[in-house]
């Protein structure tokens, strides 16, 4: 299978006067379609090596390859629609614009890209929410819905642009743990289904086990990757 | 752009509160504007009306004070231009005399000194040999409407004329000393013929005067007659600089308050920013531009401008109409006359509207800054 995702001795310092180093000359690659999870102790860089995969950040040496296409090279305006076109995010505490209704949310990203919503994107609106069972709250303002329908509607959002990969960091980790295995479901149902590769960090043990893929990081190297048959 | 709109009207909507309250801010500060801006300006137009405004503004006199060929004037520009035949007289009657300043007025002078409306009794001398007169000369001379009365000139020529109104000229000086007739009865009393001793011109714009009277001391007639041109610009320095006080006391006024809501605009937008920096940076994460991020603040502005302008113009013009309905003088007059200029109206609200777009560059500047990355890390 091809790689959808490269990353090439990606190293990320923060701080100007005192250095601190957070990645190690990390080299990975995620297979097209592949449901992957990423775990650590917090500090280990984990979040740190999302934001760089998600292009939010960028590293301050090695090489991204998404789809193909080096990001190194891009500028910000660029960077922005590839994130829009092929990204799609998931955060721990949902992150929608809590201005908008649930589907005005799921719409957004559509609207970003410039195109119009037509009967085809409604339709397509349409088809995530029911698959993300929202049918119901679709047109409740994000504040007025319950933590796990607010990240079910960041799900939605996240494909609704057709994204081939989605990152989600600790999307279940404000969640109570029927709800966490519905997420769950969700998530696995939605990879088999349009082939979208999932990249999850997460704390939680019995989430990880679930994924085909787990890389486990410390201080910023890869300390174990064991995939699944 | 359209999405920019929409997602910054959405963000207004969304704290209607705070909307209401920046949008008030603004408009009250529009609404003093174009109040203090139309009531200075109401007040000099009353200033002028009451000091120039019947009196000439150019006075055209032979230089050696003797009289000249009459000649036409015209052009759009003046409103009235009289000939006139001016000497002193003595005015005899039965019980006194008095020496007085006789005024012959061809039919423009009405005009021009507003006489008819300061008639208190009677009518315009309009045949040969009437006469109108100051209230204090016909209390001096004690005589009234329709009596007879002697002028002698120094050359000793005498006509009796009849009284046919009693005019309030204002000023004292001038109450107890003219007597006003036709230019024709004058003339024949003074025995200039055809010839006049002045004309008095009004303009139209008080303030271009000077300008007007430089073009009429080219006129070929002016030059042959050897005549001296004079404008009431020349002549009251006192009143202008006072006036020039006022209109720049005026402008600073509104400066301030202009450049206080522009800070305040300005400070409320960059707030916005803080609240608003973890949806800018969830837009960024999924792909919206710096350059659209900046381009909802931009709205934001130019939004709260334009509901705060409108807001304002409604606000102000309320002020101003409640204003010249109860300040009134005992006589029912407004106390100052208020002229509804629709141009300052729209120039106040489309400056607030303009400062409010100059206020949010500085927000969508910073907006352009953030970054998804530190809401994402901050939560």
């Amino acid at each position: 299978m091809d790689n959808i995702l490269e990353l090439k001795n990606i190293t990320k310092f923060y701080g100007d006067k005192i250095k601190t180093q957070v990645l190690f000359g990390l080299d990975l690659s995620f297979e097209r379609g592949s449901f992957n999870s990423i775990i650590g102790q917090s500090g280990s860089g984990k979040s740190t090596l999302l934001n760089i995969l998600g292009t939010l950040d960028r590293p301050t040496d090695g090489d991204i390859i998404i789809n193909g296409k080096n990001t190194k090279t891009l500028n910000a305006n660029a960077l922005s629609q590839l994130r829009n076109e092929n990204l799609g995010f998931i955060f721990q505490f949902h992150y929608l614009l809590p201005e908008f209704t649930a589907l005005e949310n799921i719409l957004m990203p559509v609207r970003i890209l410039g195109k119009k919503i037509d009967k085809e994107v409604m339709a397509r609106a349409e088809e995530l929410i029911e698959l993300v069972g929202l049918s119901k709250v679709k047109n409740n303002l994000a504040t007025q819905m319950s933590g796990g329908q607010q990240q079910r509607t960041a799900i939605a959002r996240a494909l609704m642009n057709q994204a081939s990969i989605i990152l989600a960091d600790e999307p279940t980790g404000n969640l109570d743990s029927d709800t966490t295995e519905q997420i769950y479901d969700l998530m696995r149902m939605i990879n088999k289904k349009y082939q979208t590769t999932f990249i999850i960090i997460t704390h939680d043990q019995s989430v990880a086990e679930k994924t085909d893929r787990i890389i486990e990081i410390k201080d910023g190297r890869i300390l174990m990757d064991v995939r699944k048959k | 752009m359209k999405l920019a709109y929409s997602i910054a009207k959405r963000f207004l909507g969304y704290n209607k509160g705070q909307t209401i309250l920046i949008a008030v801010g603004i408009a009250i500060g529009v609404s003093v504007q174009i109040f203090i801006g139309l009531l200075i300006t109401g007040l000099q137009d009353s200033l002028i009306d009451k000091t120039v405004g019947s009196t000439p503004h150019i006075t055209i006199t032979q230089e050696d004070e003797t009289s000249f060929e009459e000649f036409m004037i015209d052009g759009g520009s003046f409103t009235a231009v009289a000939y006139q035949a001016e000497g002193p007289a003595f005015a005899l009657s039965e019980n006194d005399d008095a020496s007085v300043l006789l005024r012959g007025l061809s039919a423009d002078g009405d005009k021009l000194y507003k006489l008819s409306e300061k008639l208190i009794e009677g009518r315009m001398p309009s045949a040969m040999n009437e006469v109108i007169l100051g209230s204090g000369l016909s209390e001096k001379l004690d005589v009234s409407l329709n009596d007879e009365l002697t002028l002698r000139t120094i050359t000793n020529q005498s006509v009796v004329v009849n009284i046919v109104g009693i005019v309030d000229l204002k000023v004292d000086a001038i109450n107890n000393s003219w007597v006003l007739a036709t230019l024709a009865t004058a003339q024949s009393l003074f025995e200039l013929k055809d010839e006049i001793t002045s004309i008095a011109i009004q303009v139209e714009d008080v303030f271009e005067a000077d300008v007007l009277a430089e073009g009429i001391m080219t006129f070929e007639r002016v030059n042959e007659q050897n005549l001296s041109v004079v404008n009431w610009k020349d002549q009251n320095e006192d009143l202008l600089s006072g006036l020039n006080g006022q209109s720049i006391s005026s402008l600073m006024i509104q400066v301030f308050v202009l450049v206080s809501v522009v800070l305040g605009i300005a400070s409320v937008l960059a707030i916005t920013v803080l609240q608003k920096s973890k949806q800018i940076g969830i837009l960024k994460a999924m792909g919206i531009t710096d350059k659209t991020a900046s381009w909802i603040f931009l709205f934001q502005g130019l939004l709260l401008g334009f509901w705060g302008a409108i807001l304002g113009v409604l606000f102000g013009v309320g002020l101003l109409l409640s204003f010249t309905t109860f300040a009134r003088n005992p006589d029912g007059s407004a106390l100052i006359p208020i002229a509804f200029d629709p141009v300052f109206i729209a120039f106040s609200g489309s400056i607030a509207i303009f400062s409010a777009l100059l206020a949010s560059f500085i927000p969508a500047q910073r907006s352009k800054k953030l970054s998804p990355i530190e809401v994402i890390r901050n939560g």
